[in-house]
């Protein structure tokens, strides 16, 4: 059902022949549920290979931002999205690409890990290939290993990989997910405040994956905790609502060392510095 | 703060409000007791009477000839009951869990409408759906098992689409978002993720209403109307089941068909406190612990 969607496939060897970063590009982009817009006017470069993060305060819109990105915004009923997101140059809600096939390009990871509680850990790594019927009937012994190693999990579960994915920690399940989405080779990672279910060791295991799978892949995360963006972001972009009732908007985006120390809006300064929001 | 003289009616009021909740709580307690006591004196009275007759020849044997005569059993009954509520299973289990895959799923208008008449249906009485079937199947084509089993069929459904549809709706909608965002199509993720996820509990429902029909006898009489005399097999005669034995057995006025009335009884019982068991043991590890 699923077109092959890069030259490299799950065949070749994903360890030396990782799949290429991909740009993203949103292009006057507003989101709206049943006709009433929750983030408006967004124009943003995200670089490959880099982390960008998207902060700002509750209801700007920034998962929603997000999760245009990948098309799933367009799979909550009543919503819809104007303007254009490029995805290598290639608009995702113009061109023909089906939002299946793009959503194997663009893989996400939710703020609560959600394994699938029917299937062992090893089924859930594969559960991607198999949803997309790009794999056989077979263990595939090799892309399990592959994905959970690249997630930092391997060696947590490398014994128990029939085991529920739903008895393992936290911490565990949410590196599950990400070994999931990284099964697919996808381009680019979306993660929608994956730390905010998980305790702070934990969190710091995913930030130090997140800087690790960068190298490879372009990463865009969403977060409410500022200390996160510094730790991991290059980039970061910040949201805000202008006026109550308002969308969102993109006020700011830059370095994100710059967008710390130096911000050009008085709107991101009172917000960084907690006078706002 | 108040001073002195108004904390003592506060406290007479307070310990009023303690009685109160201690009488309602005995009022509750007794209302429970009173309940479950009553269930269990009916179960226990069935089991007594039952249990007089209940044998190996009760579940081997047809019934005599002669109504008047002792001894004698419902296997015919047994074997009607079990291929009329298979067949009434076989084809309201598919249909119903496909029809509430629709409406939890999907939405929409159609939904909607099918799930209002569902919650009617589920309230029709089944004689209803007996002299449906009756004026629709049996005045043109006569008695028969494959008429119980429509009869059954109809009183099954609406069972297995609301049972089923309120089980899709505790499957977490981030298993959904999940199998979308690793790029599964909507009905891919249905039959791959939420079906499974939900299996339990399907299946607690389909056995509840399988334990419903078992116990049917007004749709049957005018349906599949009875077999006293020796097994059938072929669901396109006429055919007897325990429900219908238990209703013929009783109403004769001979002591000796009431006491295989009575053997009939326990039996059904038995079989849909099995069922009800299997549902509960199925559904207590099904949503609530596959969903963790």
């Amino acid at each position: 059902m699923a077109p092959p969607t890069s030259p490299t496939g799950p065949s070749t060897d994903p360890s030396t022949c990782p799949a290429a970063a991909a740009r993203i590009e949103v292009v006057d982009l507003t989101a709206s549920y049943h006709g009433r817009p929750a983030v408006a006017g967004v124009n943003l470069k995200i670089e490959p290979r880099q982390v960008t993060a998207l902060i700002g305060p509750s209801g700007s819109g920034k998962s929603t931002l997000l999760r245009c990105m990948n098309s799933m915004h367009l799979t909550v009923p009543g919503a819809g999205v104007t303007g254009s997101v490029l995805l290598d140059d290639v608009d995702i809600y113009t061109a023909k690409i089906s939002p299946v096939e793009i959503r194997q390009r663009v893989g996400m990871v939710f703020q609560r890990p959600t394994p699938f509680p029917t299937m062992s850990i090893r089924d859930n790594v594969l559960a991607g290939l198999h949803l997309g019927r790009r794999l056989g009937r077979g263990s595939h012994d090799d892309l399990v290993e592959q994905a959970l190693v690249r997630a930092g999990l391997w060696h947590e579960v490398k014994d128990r990989l029939k085991a529920p994915g739903g008895r393992l920690s936290g911490g565990q399940q949410q590196r599950l997910c990400i070994a999931r989405a990284l099964a697919v080779e996808p381009e680019i990672l979306l993660m929608d405040e994956p730390c905010s279910a998980l305790d702070p060791s934990a969190t710091l295991t995913v930030e130090d994956l997140i800087k690790e799978i960068k190298q490879t892949y372009t990463v865009v995360i969403v977060t409410h905790n500022l200390q996160q963006a510094a730790r991991v972001a290059d980039t970061t972009a910040f949201l805000t609502v202008p006026a109550a009732g308002e969308p969102g908007r993109l006020v700011e985006v830059g370095p994100t060392e710059r967008i710390f120390s130096t911000p050009r809006q008085q709107a991101t300064e009172d917000y960084i510095t907690g006078k706002a929001g | 703060m108040a001073a002195g003289p108004s904390t003592l009616p506060g406290r007479r009021s307070a310990r009023r409000g303690l009685a109160v909740n201690a009488a309602v709580t005995a009022v509750l307690a007794l209302a429970a007791v009173a309940a479950v006591a009553l269930l269990l004196w009916v179960l226990a009275y069935v089991a007594g009477q039952g249990l007089r007759y209940l044998g190996p020849t009760f579940l081997t044997r047809t019934p005599p000839g002669d109504p008047a005569q002792a001894g004698g059993g419902f296997v015919n009954g047994i074997i009607g009951s079990v291929i009329i509520v298979g067949i009434a299973t076989a084809l309201s289990a598919p249909i119903g869990i496909a029809a509430a895959v629709h409406l939890a799923e999907y939405g929409g208008r159609l939904a909607r409408a099918a799930g209002f008449l569902t919650d009617v249906l589920i309230g029709l009485p089944s004689i209803v759906t007996g002299a449906f079937v009756y004026a629709l199947w049996v005045v043109n084509f006569g008695f028969s098992g494959l008429a119980g089993a429509a009869a059954l069929f109809l009183v099954m459904l609406p069972l297995v689409i609301r049972a089923t549809a309120e089980v899709l709706r505790l499957v977490p909608d981030d298993l959904r978002e999940a199998s979308l965002a690793l790029g599964a199509s909507h009905a891919r993720t249905i039959v791959s993720i939420v079906l499974p996820t939900a299996r339990s509990g399907i299946t607690t429902g389909v056995l509840l209403a399988v334990a419903r029909a078992v116990g049917e006898t007004a749709p049957l009489l005018l349906t599949a109307l009875g077999n006293d005399l020796f097994v059938e097999t072929n669901p396109t005669h006429r055919m007897s089941t325990l429900s219908l034995q238990i209703f013929n057995n009783a109403v004769t006025g001979f002591r000796t068909a009431q006491a295989r009335a009575w053997a009939g009884t326990l039996t059904l019982v038995l079989i849909v406190l099995a069922f009800s068991f299997g549902a509960r043991l199925l559904g207590r590890r099904g949503i609530a612990h596959s969903a963790r």
